[in-house]
């Protein structure tokens, strides 16, 4: 505002301007002293920023005022008596130094006219809004109504609850009621008001609403918070899975692997602690071989890059997924290189059932059959060699049949089953008419071998030799 | 699913009424939104939506563009009005405010609703305030909680209830639960005889007893339609769940996935260059006479109606004019019906097994019945090692591991440790987690020292003669999480040898 006070006095006493007319008899200057002090009080009003808010609350009385603050306080709750008679919109209308003219919505003389017929010290009485609708929004629902409010999805402030044992009254409450939405919505309250120290000390004794802050906190994404609730409740090994949860957000291989290096000295129990190493030396292997093989592929001098092209990248595939990979391209290394199966077995204490199987896999699959002969072949000490295996040759035909091994490699271990009604059943599965056709003599079975006389190609050189067997006078059947 | 009648059976309530009542909430959410508008649905609310509001009554109520709501991938409706079908969870949200706030940025105003099924909650409501847009957006919630499937079957089409309230015991959907037994109450009448067992079974009935009690003296002099009502908890037996299916439904589950009830047939079934879309329920004649019936059985029983559907056709060959003309009118578009319906079905038999062919699923189930009827454990325990050797499947890996632990009562330490450490070894180290995840859930466990078979089956027995009826009792559902499968399977003398007989039938035999 540009006017001063003395500005004022002199635009009050001035003759220019007409006087006010009270319909009360009161002394000339101590009416215009009140409606100085009003029309000053309304000015600050009309300053006092676009708040629609506080105009409409604007309170009326005659009360001499001390501070403008403390009007707008005292009115705060109370809806404006003019309200209807009032536009805000308008009040730009009313700036200081004119007179409003009558036209104006702020006709001046109503607006005194209220002034002189409130009493001093009375505020004006509410009006308006209806007493429900007023309960609504204040806060006076007892602990079981606003649980209730809370149940029904009605818009309840918490505010009220300030005591500590309030929240842990309104606390219960929602718990009894058994809906984890209200449990949570306490929650974020407590959340917001409390020390995480006293919020925690609660908690631990209060299973219930602990597993809702929990998933919350989770849901949420506040890891930090999370970590210090789990530090508190001493529950170390959630607190090392939830942090070693987050290596999976980490996409870049280098990050993650230094992100697992982290995660080794977590208080995991003495197993887990094995796992989580050999995360992170797998990892590390990993990032080594994919970017070996992905110059070698590019170079594309090798030939089983060349002949095989890689689908996809090795980083952060499973162990067994990386063996098989180390089988298929880097089967004949030596030892010492990082991307040797033989490497990747002795670092990983692979068992051997699973790395024959890994293996037989790898090379069944590029047809290598003389690896897998050299697979299952051992010498014993007298230097005969020997077929073993550690995972059932009925699993290792399946394999190579899989791959379409020939019917000779095939028959080769078929004949290396042991269970006999697993071998006959094979063979037949898969037409290895040589074997059937020994099996069923060994078991002096001629039902079945004429049964399988049907089966075989007619003058094939199967057919003869069945015809041969059967033929025999040596051989006592026994069907 | 989909009992057979018997004729003093009364009639099934008209379950119908459900599915009008959601779609007239959502076309009534829909039009507080005036004007053409975009609508983004989360994939789990696609399956229910479309059993429940086809598009062409969506596109009637000015639904411009559907979108599948996919966080990471940028929005591409340039619409002005954009409405969002989703869960209240909160990385819903934070996809719906990262909208919003690019709009902002980039100047740009549009109207945003967001519909939440079935309810909103107040995390969501907290998040939105923090991102700064609860002013901008529209908040509804579209309170469906109950899609019948069938004339027989109803599904709150809830699949994360079980990771909510099992592994993280948060009792969100509790209230949900209530609501739906509450509409079902005030629809139908209130249900005379309540019985149930488990933890969140008794909080679901003293909720909804509280729901009740408020809304007192609406319903109270209909006729009730449904006469007993029982509560059970997941939790109460998990054995069921974790078998494998051998029934046609079942393994049409497992090959094709069934959603909301219906099925997506590919080519190699349809036998055509096109996917079909069948609704599986009672009203298919076909499926419903062959849906619980033993895999074994149902190859042969389509073969037959199959012949039996073409000897009708070539009765038409003796028929005079006037009797085919009958033909024709009367039968033939029956009969058309029951052809088509039966190549589906023929054409899936055939798919499910090759697939369970190759997959070995004869020493599967011979495995499960070793773990079931509680013999030859260390062959059922190599076998599973070799599955997950093979890298088979993760998920069956897991599956006959929580079936092992769950019927000797825990795995013993030793084949604990080697099976998990396999399992990290073929599936990858970060299932680490799943571990934790399934330890917690009580699926996979190991066993402590004290907890033998023969203590734990006294123990149980004797609780299981009290008879508790009509009562729902925590004790008991503490401790049947705990106790042995096989002691309650011998008191309820449950019998798995039929099962085991059928199955050496072979059916999946080359």
């Amino acid at each position: 505002m540009s006017r001063t006070k003395g500005d004022e006095e002199e635009y009050w006493n001035s003759s220019k301007f007409k006087a006010f007319t009270f319909d009360d008899e009161d002394d000339e200057l101590s009416q215009l002293k009140e409606s100085k002090r009003a029309v000053n009080s309304l000015r600050d009003f009309v300053d006092d920023g676009d708040d629609d808010d506080d105009l409409e609350r604007v309170n009326w009385s005659g009360e001499p005022v001390g501070s403008i603050s403390w009007t707008i306080k005292e009115t705060a709750g109370n809806s404006g008596p003019t309200q209807e008679g009032r536009e805000p919109k308008n009040r730009n209308s009313f700036s200081y130094g004119q007179l409003p003219k009558p036209t104006s919505t702020y006709s001046l003389s109503s607006f005194f006219k209220a002034l002189s017929d409130t009493p001093a010290k009375s505020y004006a009485p509410e009006l308006g809004r209806p007493k429900g609708e007023y309960r609504d929004y204040s806060n006076d629902w007892s602990l079981c109504d606003t649980v209730r409010r809370l149940r029904k999805g009605k818009v309840c402030s918490l505010e009220r609850f300030r005591s500590l044992q309030d929240k842990l009254q309104l606390l219960e409450e929602a718990v009894s009621v058994h809906d984890g939405n209200v449990i949570t919505a306490v929650l974020i309250f407590l959340k917001r008001t409390l020390s995480k120290e006293i919020l925690f000390r609660e908690l631990e004794v209060r299973q219930v609403a602990l597993r809702h802050l929990i998933h919350f906190l989770k849901e949420i994404g506040d890891q930090k918070l999370l970590l210090e609730l789990f530090r508190f409740l001493d529950r170390t090994e959630e607190l090392a899975l939830s942090h070693y949860r987050e290596h999976l957000t980490i996409q870049d291989p280098d990050k993650r692997k230094e992100f697992l290096k982290t995660c080794v000295g977590l208080p995991f129990s003495a197993e887990d602690t094995a796992h989580i190493q050999d995360h992170y030396t797998l990892l590390e292997r990993q990032i080594i071989i994919e970017a070996n093989d992905r110059h070698l592929e590019s170079a594309g001098q090798t030939e089983i890059f060349r002949k095989h092209p890689r689908k996809a990248s090795i980083l952060n595939m499973p162990l067994v997924t990386t063996l098989f990979y180390a089988c298929f391209y880097h089967y004949s290394e030596p030892e010492g290189t990082f991307s040797s199966p033989i490497n990747l077995k002795k670092t990983f204490k692979i068992p051997d059932k699973q790395y024959v199987l890994t293996a037989l896999a790898a090379r069944a699959k590029l047809r290598a059959w003389h690896d897998v002969d050299a697979l299952f072949t051992t010498k014993n000490w007298l230097g005969y060699t020997k077929k073993r295996a550690p995972i059932g040759f009925h699993r290792v035909v399946e394999i190579l049949h899989k791959n379409n091994a020939p019917v000779q490699i095939l028959q080769e271990y078929v004949n290396l089953v042991e269970d006999v009604d697993m071998k006959l059943n094979l063979a037949t599965k898969f037409k290895c008419h040589d074997v059937v056709i020994d099996t069923c003599r060994d078991l002096k079975d001629r039902q079945q071998l004429m049964a399988y006389r049907g089966k075989v190609d007619k003058g094939s050189a199967e057919e003869e030799k069945i015809d041969t067997i059967l033929s025999s006078p040596q051989i006592r059947w026994k069907n | 699913m989909a009992f057979h009648l018997r004729p003093d059976a009364p009639e099934l309530p008209d379950f119908s009424m459900l599915k009008r009542l959601a779609r007239d909430q959502l076309i009534y959410l829909l039009e507080q939104l005036p004007g053409k508008k975009d609508l983004f649905i989360e994939a789990d609310l696609m399956s229910p939506l479309d059993r429940i509001a086809s598009v062409s009554i969506l596109k009637q109520h000015e639904v411009d563009k559907l979108y599948k709501v996919e966080i990471n991938k940028p929005v591409l409706s340039s619409s002005e009005q954009l409405c969002f079908l989703v869960r209240p969870r909160i990385k819903n949200m934070r996809y719906i405010a990262h909208l919003v706030n690019t709009d902002k940025l980039a100047g740009r105003t549009r109207k945003y609703k967001v519909i939440f099924s079935p309810q909103k909650f107040y995390a969501c409501e907290m998040v939105l305030e923090e991102e700064g847009i609860y002013g901008d957006v529209s908040c509804d919630e579209w309170a469906f909680s109950l899609l019948p499937l069938d004339v027989d079957l109803l599904s709150m089409e809830l699949p994360e209830f079980f990771r909510d309230y099992f592994l993280e015991g948060d009792q969100r959907w509790i209230n949900t639960v209530a609501q739906a037994l509450h509409l079902l109450s005030t629809l139908y009448g209130s249900f005379p005889n309540c019985y149930g067992i488990g933890r969140c079974a008794k909080m679901s009935y003293e909720l909804w007893r509280t729901l009740e009690e408020e809304e007192e003296g609406e319903t109270k002099s209909r006729r009730p339609e449904i006469g007993h009502i029982f509560f059970l908890d997941r939790d109460m037996d998990f054995v069921t769940a974790l078998c494998s299916q051998v029934v046609y439904e079942g393994l049409v589950d497992d090959t094709f996935r069934i959603k909301c009830g219906s099925v997506d047939f590919g080519p190699e079934v349809t036998s055509s260059d096109k996917s079909l879309k069948v609704l599986l329920n009672a009203e298919d004649k076909v499926f419903s006479e062959i849906r619980n019936e033993h895999f074994s059985n149902v190859f042969g029983f389509l073969s037959q109606k199959a012949r039996n559907l073409q000897a009708q056709y070539d009765r038409r060959r003796g028929m005079d004019i006037k009797q085919m003309k009958n033909f024709v009118s009367q039968e033939l578009k029956g009969l058309k019906q029951e052809h088509r319906l039966l190549s589906l079905h023929i054409g899936a038999c055939e798919s499910i097994m090759k697939k369970k062919t190759k997959q070995d699923f004869q020493e599967l189930i011979k495995t499960e019945h070793g773990l079931l009827e509680g013999f030859s454990l260390r062959e059922s325990t190599s076998y599973i090692e070799e599955h997950i050797d093979r890298q088979v499947s993760p998920i069956e890996s897991l599956r006959l591991m929580c079936l092992l632990s769950i019927t000797e009562n825990g795995l013993i330490p030793k084949d604990y440790r080697s099976l998990k450490t396999q399992y990290l070894q073929s599936y990858g180290p970060e299932h680490l987690l799943t571990f934790s995840n399934l330890r917690r859930a009580g699926l996979l466990t190991e066993q402590a020292p004290g907890d033998t078979l023969t203590a734990m089956e006294s123990k149980v027995s004797k609780l299981v003669t009290d008879k508790a009826a009509g009562k729902i009792t925590d004790a008991f559902s503490s401790l049947a999480k705990r106790s042995n499968f096989r002691a309650i399977s011998k008191k309820l003398n449950l019998d798995y040898k039929a099962e085991l007989t059928l199955a050496q039938r072979q059916p999946f035999a080359l």
